[in-house]
Order: C-alpha cells, then sequence, then structure tokens
C-alpha cells in the first residue's frame, strides 16, 4: 500500500548496517586510505590465520552460539507447550519478564559471583559438604569449554524467546488445538509439538536467527564467563581494536569478516537442524506416537526457567550484597560486616559515567521513539510483515558493522562523543522500540481516528491528541524498552566511544579482570537497576496522569 | 447548535464499491437537509463501507467510484477532517483518555474561542440530554445509554454538515433504543442534516421515517 514509507523504513534500518560493513570489508581486503592502505592484500587474512589458536577461538564462539540457543528454544518451546494457558505459565511469565531487562553484563556478574569457586553456591555447603576450607583451583567461570559463558547466555536467552513466544501465542488457535489433541489421546507435549509448534516456529524465527547471532558474537559475557586461553572470536577482536598500533586494525577488520563468515556458518548450520527437525517432526506426526506421561518433560523444562531466574536474581542481590560488604573471607557464607565504604570509594569516579550513560540512553531512545511513532503513523495499517529490515541490524554481528561504522566516522572525521555513541545506539535501539510499538498501534480500534477527523480533526492534531494519549502507556512502555537496549550496549559503546566515552556498561566489563567483588558489585548493580528507571517511569506517568480514567489503567 | 438555513442535500451519484473485482453495492440517492435515507442490508454487504467512503477513510482494500456531493461541492476531492461528516458507530467510542465534557469540548469548533465559553456549551449540551453535572466525570464510569448520549452531542458539537450514523442502536437495550432513535432523528431534524443510516434492523428504518434502500438482495437469494 506505502511502498514509499516500506522503502523509507528499510533505507532507514539497514543504511548503517550495510554502511558499517563496508567499512570493515574494505580495511580487511587492505583498503583503508587513512591508515596508508590503498592495495587489495589477502595479507592481512593470512595474519589473522597465524594468529594463535585462532581457529579455537573461533569454533568455541560457534559453539557456544549454537548450544545456547538451541538449549535455550527447547527449553522455552516445551515450557510454552506443557503450561500454555495455566496458571503456573503465568506465575513463570512474571517471574522472567522483569529479567529481559536485565543488561548481558550484569546478569554475567551475577551468575560469575554464583557459581565462581569462591561463589555464594560453594560457600552454602563449604566446608561442610566439601571440606574447603579455601576455594578451591577451579577455572570457573573461565572454563576453556564456556560452559559458563554458555549457561549465562541461556539463563538471558530465555527470558527473551517465552517474550517472543507469548506476543505470538495469541494469533494461534491453542485452546483448540488443545482440545483437539486430548480428545485423540496426546499428552499437553507431544500434543503441542504436533499441532502447534510449526506455526509457532514461523512467528519465532527471525527473533530465533538474532538470538544466534547475538550469542555467536557477544563480547561482554564473553569477557566476563568466557575462556582467557584464548578467549572467544570476538573478544580477541575486540582487544585488536582497542590496541592503538595501526597494523592491528587491518588485522581486526580481518577478524571482523570471519566473524561475519561465523555468523552466516551459524545461520546455515541451523537451518540443517531446522531441516532434521521439520524431518522428526513429520516422523512423530505419522507414528502416531501417543508419548503418553509428559510429566517429567514439563517438570524439567520448568525447572530449566525458575532456576535460571533464580540464579540471576539470587546473583543480583549477591552484587548488592558484594557491594556493601566488609570482610567477607570463604567460606562465611554472609560478610562479616557490612559497610559504605566501597560506595563512598566508587562515587566520585561514577558520577560522570552515570550522567553519560543516562543521557546516552535518554537521546537514542526518546529519537528511536519519535522515528517508531512518525514511521507507524505513515504506514498505519500494514508492516507487520517488514520482520526482515527490522531485524537486519539485529542479524548482522555488531562487531562486523560497528566497527565499519567507526572507520567510516573517523574518515568523515567525527570525533568521538556522546551524540555519535547515541547515534550508533539509536541503530541497536529502534528495532526493539519499533517491535514493542507496533502491536499496540495496530491495536487500537481505529474508530476512535475516524471519529476525531468527522469532527473535523487534521490527521497531525488527532495523532496528539488522540493516538498518542489512548498509546502513551505503549510508548513509554517502548521507550523504557529502548533504554533499557541501550543501557545493555557494550560494543558499540566501546567502539564509538573509543575509550572517551565511558559508561556504566563500559566501566563495569572493563573491572571483570581486576576482580575486586566490591566495586565490580556497585558497578554491575548500578548496570542492571538503570533499565527499571525507565519502566518505573512508564508504569508510574499514566497511573498519575489517568488517575480519574479507569479505562485507560489497565 | 446550528440553525437549518445553512445545510444543504446531500447527493450520491452512481456510487460504487467493490471488494476484490466484485460488486457489492451501487446507490443513487439524494437526502435533503433533515431528512433520513435508510439503507438496509445483510453484514458485508458494504453498508459500512459506503459511510466510510462518504467519511474519507475507507479501506484501501475496497474500490470505490462516484461523486457525493453536499449542495454542490464534492466531498470526495476533500480531506477527511474538512467534510464534517459526524459519525455515530454501534459503540458510543468516548475518548477514554478525556473527561465526559472533554469529549464535548474537544468537538467544538476552534473558531469558538474561550475556554469558559467552550465549557459552558459543553454543559448545556450535557444538560440537554439530561447528564447536567456530568463534565467532570470520567466516560467509563457513565451507562451504556448515557455514553450514547453524549456521543450524540459530541458530534452534534462539532457542527457536522452531514450525519452518518452506522447501526448506532444495535448496542442498546430495547428500553434504551426506542428512545435513542428519537432523540437521534429528532436532533439531526431539528439541526437540518441530512443523514444516512444503515442498520440491518427493520424498526430503525421505521422510526428514521425516510427513504428505504435495500442493498445486497441478490448475493442473499
Amino acid at each position: 500500500m506505502h511502498p514509499r514509507i516500506g522503502t523509507g523504513l528499510t533505507v532507514m534500518l539497514c543504511l548503517p548496517v550495510l554502511a558499517g560493513l563496508a567499512g570493515t570489508l574494505l580495511p580487511a581486503f587492505g583498503y583503508l586510505p587513512a591508515l596508508g592502505g590503498t592495495q587489495v592484500t589477502f595479507r592481512h587474512f593470512e595474519a589473522l590465520a597465524d594468529q594463535p589458536h585462532i581457529l579455537r577461538s573461533a569454533l568455541i564462539s560457534l559453539s557456544a552460539g549454537l548450544t545456547s540457543t538451541f538449549v535455550a528454544l527447547v527449553v522455552v518451546a516445551t515450557f510454552v507447550a506443557g503450561f500454555a494457558g495455566t496458571r503456573s505459565f503465568a506465575f513463570i511469565q512474571h517471574l522472567l519478564s522483569p529479567l529481559l531487562a536485565v543488561p548481558h553484563a550484569a546478569s554475567a556478574f551475577a551468575i560469575a559471583f554464583l557459581i565462581a569457586p569462591s561463589g555464594f553456591l560453594l560457600r552454602i555447603i563449604s566446608p561442610e559438604l566439601t571440606g574447603f576450607t579455601r576455594p578451591p583451583d577451579w577455572l570457573i567461570p573461565n572454563d576453556p569449554l564456556g560452559l559458563s559463558m554458555m549457561s549465562g547466555l541461556i539463563a538471558k536467552e530465555i527470558p527473551f524467546l517465552l517474550l517472543v513466544m507469548l506476543a505470538a501465542l495469541p494469533q494461534l488457535p491453542v485452546a483448540n488445538a488443545r482440545r483437539l489433541m486430548t480428545a485423540l489421546g496426546y499428552n499437553r507435549v507431544s500434543g503441542f509439538a504436533i499441532a502447534l509448534w510449526p506455526l509457532l516456529y514461523r512467528q519465532v524465527r527471525l527473533p530465533v536467527f538474532a538470538v544466534l547471532v547475538y550469542a555467536t558474537s557477544v563480547v561482554d559475557v564473553a569477557m566476563i564467563l568466557g575462556p582467557q586461553l584464548p578467549p572467544t572470536l570476538p573478544v580477541r577482536i575486540a582487544r585488536w581494536l582497542a590496541d592503538d598500533d595501526v597494523g592491528t586494525r587491518f588485522l581486526a577488520s580481518a577478524g571482523a569478516v570471519l566473524q561475519l563468515a561465523l555468523g552466516l556458518l551459524a545461520i546455515a548450520i541451523w537451518l540443517g537442524v531446522e531441516r532434521l527437525g521439520r524431518i522428526c517432526h513429520r516422523r512423530l506426526s505419522s507414528s502416531g506416537k501417543r508419548l503418553v506421561g509428559d510429566g517429567f518433560l514439563r517438570l524439567a523444562a520448568a525447572s530449566v526457567m525458575a532456576v535460571s531466574a533464580a540464579f540471576i536474581f539470587i546473583g543480583l542481590g549477591l552484587l548488592a550484597l558484594w557491594s556493601v560488604a566488609g570482610l567477607w573471607p570463604f567460606p562465611d557464607r554472609l560478610p562479616t560486616s557490612l559497610t559504605f565504604r566501597t560506595w563512598d570509594r566508587a562515587l566520585g569516579a561514577l558520577a560522570a559515567p552515570l550522567a553519560t550513560t543516562i543521557t546516552i540512553a535518554l537521546l537514542s531512545s526518546l529519537v528511536a521513539l519519535a522515528i517508531a511513532i512518525g514511521l507507524l503513523s505513515r504506514s498505519a495499517h500494514r508492516s507487520a510483515d517488514r520482520w526482515l529490515p527490522v531485524f537486519l541490524p539485529l542479524l548482522v554481528p555488531e562487531i562486523a558493522f560497528v566497527f565499519g561504522l567507526q572507520v567510516l566516522s573517523v574518515a568523515v572525521g567525527l570525533s568521538p562523543s556522546v551524540a555519535t555513541v547515541a547515534a550508533v545506539h539509536l541503530v541497536f535501539v529502534l528495532p526493539y522500540v519499533l517491535l514493542s510499538l507496533g502491536p499496540p498501534w495496530r491495536a487500537l480500534d481505529r474508530r476512535y481516528e475516524q471519529i476525531a477527523s468527522g469532527l473535523g480533526k487534521s490527521p497531525l492534531a488527532i495523532l496528539v491528541t488522540i493516538r498518542l494519549p489512548m498509546l502513551l502507556r505503549a510508548c513509554l512502555t517502548a521507550f523504557a524498552v529502548g533504554f533499557a537496549v541501550s543501557i545493555s550496549l557494550y560494543l558499540p559503546t566501546v567502539l564509538i566511544g573509543a575509550g572517551r566515552v565511558t559508561t556504566i556498561t563500559t566501566e563495569a566489563v572493563a573491572l571483570s579482570s581486576g576482580g575486586d567483588r566490591r566495586i565490580i558489585g556497585v558497578y554491575a548493580l548500578l548496570q542492571a537497576l538503570l533499565p527499571f528507571l525507565g519502566f518505573l517511569v512508564a508504569s508510574l506517568v499514566p497511573q498519575l496522569l489517568f488517575r480519574h480514567r479507569r479505562a485507560m489503567r489497565i | 447548535m446550528q440553525t437549518p438555513g445553512k445545510t444543504m442535500a446531500l447527493t450520491l451519484c452512481d456510487v460504487t464499491i467493490r471488494l476484490a473485482g466484485q460488486l457489492l453495492l451501487s446507490v443513487s440517492a439524494m437526502v435533503m437537509p433533515g431528512d433520513v435515507l435508510t439503507i438496509m442490508g445483510p453484514s458485508g454487504a458494504g453498508k459500512s463501507a459506503l459511510l466510510a467512503y462518504i467519511g474519507g477513510f475507507l479501506d484501501p482494500a475496497f474500490v470505490a467510484n462516484g461523486a457525493v456531493r453536499l449542495g454542490q461541492e464534492d466531498l470526495i476531492g476533500l480531506p477527511p477532517q474538512r467534510r464534517h461528516a459526524g459519525i455515530l458507530f454501534q459503540d458510543p467510542l468516548l475518548f477514554p483518555h478525556l473527561s465526559v465534557g472533554g469529549n464535548i469540548v474537544f468537538a467544538i469548533p476552534e473558531a469558538i474561542k474561550g475556554r469558559d465559553t467552550r465549557r459552558r456549551l459543553a454543559e448545556e449540551a450535557l444538560d440537554e440530554v439530561g447528564l447536567g453535572g456530568f463534565f467532570d466525570r470520567d466516560p467509563e464510569t457513565l451507562s451504556g445509554g448515557q455514553k450514547a448520549r453524549v456521543a450524540l452531542q459530541r458530534v452534534l458539537l462539532s457542527e457536522p454538515r452531514l450525519l452518518l450514523l452506522d447501526e448506532p442502536f444495535s448496542k442498546l437495550d430495547m428500553a434504551l433504543r426506542q428512545q435513542a432513535r428519537e432523540l437521534v432523528f429528532a436532533k439531526a431534524r431539528s439541526a437540518g442534516l441530512p443523514t444516512i443510516l444503515v442498520t440491518h434492523d427493520l424498526a430503525d428504518a421505521d422510526a428514521a421515517g425516510g427513504a428505504l434502500i435495500h442493498i445486497g438482495a441478490e448475493t442473499q437469494s
């Protein structure tokens, strides 16, 4: 209906990605005039291949991405199949939705504080069960196989995939299918798997790809929980980028191209898994197997969901506790004293990054909200089918195009500033804001606007006086989602900020190598709490503004 | 409220509406100021689409042709907000974020200036339909019949040039329905508004007392 709008949206979402990819690809093949590279060469790829254990770094990233995505998807799918429409479902859903707002880095720290050899889990059972009076010499959380990293990724992917499936469920005939499959003698899980899973999966496929690519290319979680010798590929690229030596820039861009290839490979393998899944599904459907007794599966899925949520919640509590802990020797379960000395000490250094973090998050999410409103108000009743451009910035490994954006911004003479960082945050914030605002936008009864235009109001007046006030809560929620996304962004902030723009997130991740738990506790706790500011505003403002309007308080 | 002298007749000239290439309806009619043209037909016959075409918010899935004129002026060429086609739906659709009075003040034309004047007009309008003192109420606290009356006053105070009624009585219960019909048709008549009513309730058509057009009969049989 509105090809122009579709194009506009596509360009707006794709341009930064494509420009960034170009900015990455050219230096990888030796072309970067600013640094004296004018000849096309494969030298930098050879240099990349000569890096020690580069293959291992790449394979760890690939396997972590595939494994964590697969496990999270299976757990969430089994849970949805086993519990959709029940009271436990609502309970776990409420338990998990706040986790979506917790930044990756903060939840990675939370998990590290739990599972480390001197962490809370071992303290609970030591020395009585383990005999440990000193923390054991285990390589956790930075185990060489990346298992800690995968668990951290799974814990964050679960709430995201659950939310995405929840958004898709209302479009499926869940209740009817269950009645039918029960009547045919199928239990909940196998009935759901046969009747509804293909429909549901089709709806959540792109978000699943986004999760896969993200998990394959993640930097902050990998720095906190991932292996160290060697680190994962994205972490190594990020280190090369931080290096001042000119030569390593070329190496980094060759690495970013490898990362891009790795993302594509992950998707290719996933497509194979999908094909395998289809075959199994067909077998299962035509075999007529009733698979009685899905109790164990349901219990297992619900337990993993609950435990992963509990891990992050308890871990966040530990961050808070460490930030005010005095002396806390192993294996004491609680600190021997509480003190605000760490906060006192940190406060001076905190103020500036805190202000920067909030400024960037406000800027990027408010601009994203304005753009989303503009796009949606023009392409009124369509665009639900335009998922691909919306997801493109999420489907390409961030390191592969943000690095290119940095190269381009240097090339055009932009120096790192709050504004340039906010502009790049916008690329990641906008898709989430659009995804959050789109459904309520389309759900508003259009007759309200038809009435208003019959009353003689212009489209702009209707937008401002009718639609936006009626969608105030949805707009603020979309803003809060964008705010939370911006807070959690690590790599784009580091790359574009180039050390001159520091946020709570970059500071927290930088502290991870130091190992001072008290100060990490302060930064990670703040990082975890900041997103909730946005959601607090989103829930309080409509309550206050519409306290005399019953229909507006749902 | 406006005087009958200023209003003009509404003419529908060979108006056709198609959906996916199929002709849904074809209408030619003239509605004099204060008269009601009733259009009856089964659901899916394009009745609401006809109103949407006149009002200027037809879903792009439909293809509509034909002239709609108010006096000599062509309405279809105008943007919806300049057609001043007041519309009442099945649901009162009071704006939930505004007060009862706020809904009516919103509708009063900009030309009428002054906060106090506008508020007084709205209060009088509420008084007229037995809702005096309801100005500051939350629309959600009103009964269905009360909401319908506010919706009617809202559309009338916007000084419309014609009235489009999309089954506005079908959701009211029997006792209220007759009252609401009388109120709406009396108001439309006294304001001299050419009115089009679409319905599938023959009692609506009887109460309207004007011309009656059946559509979609062939597809039904």
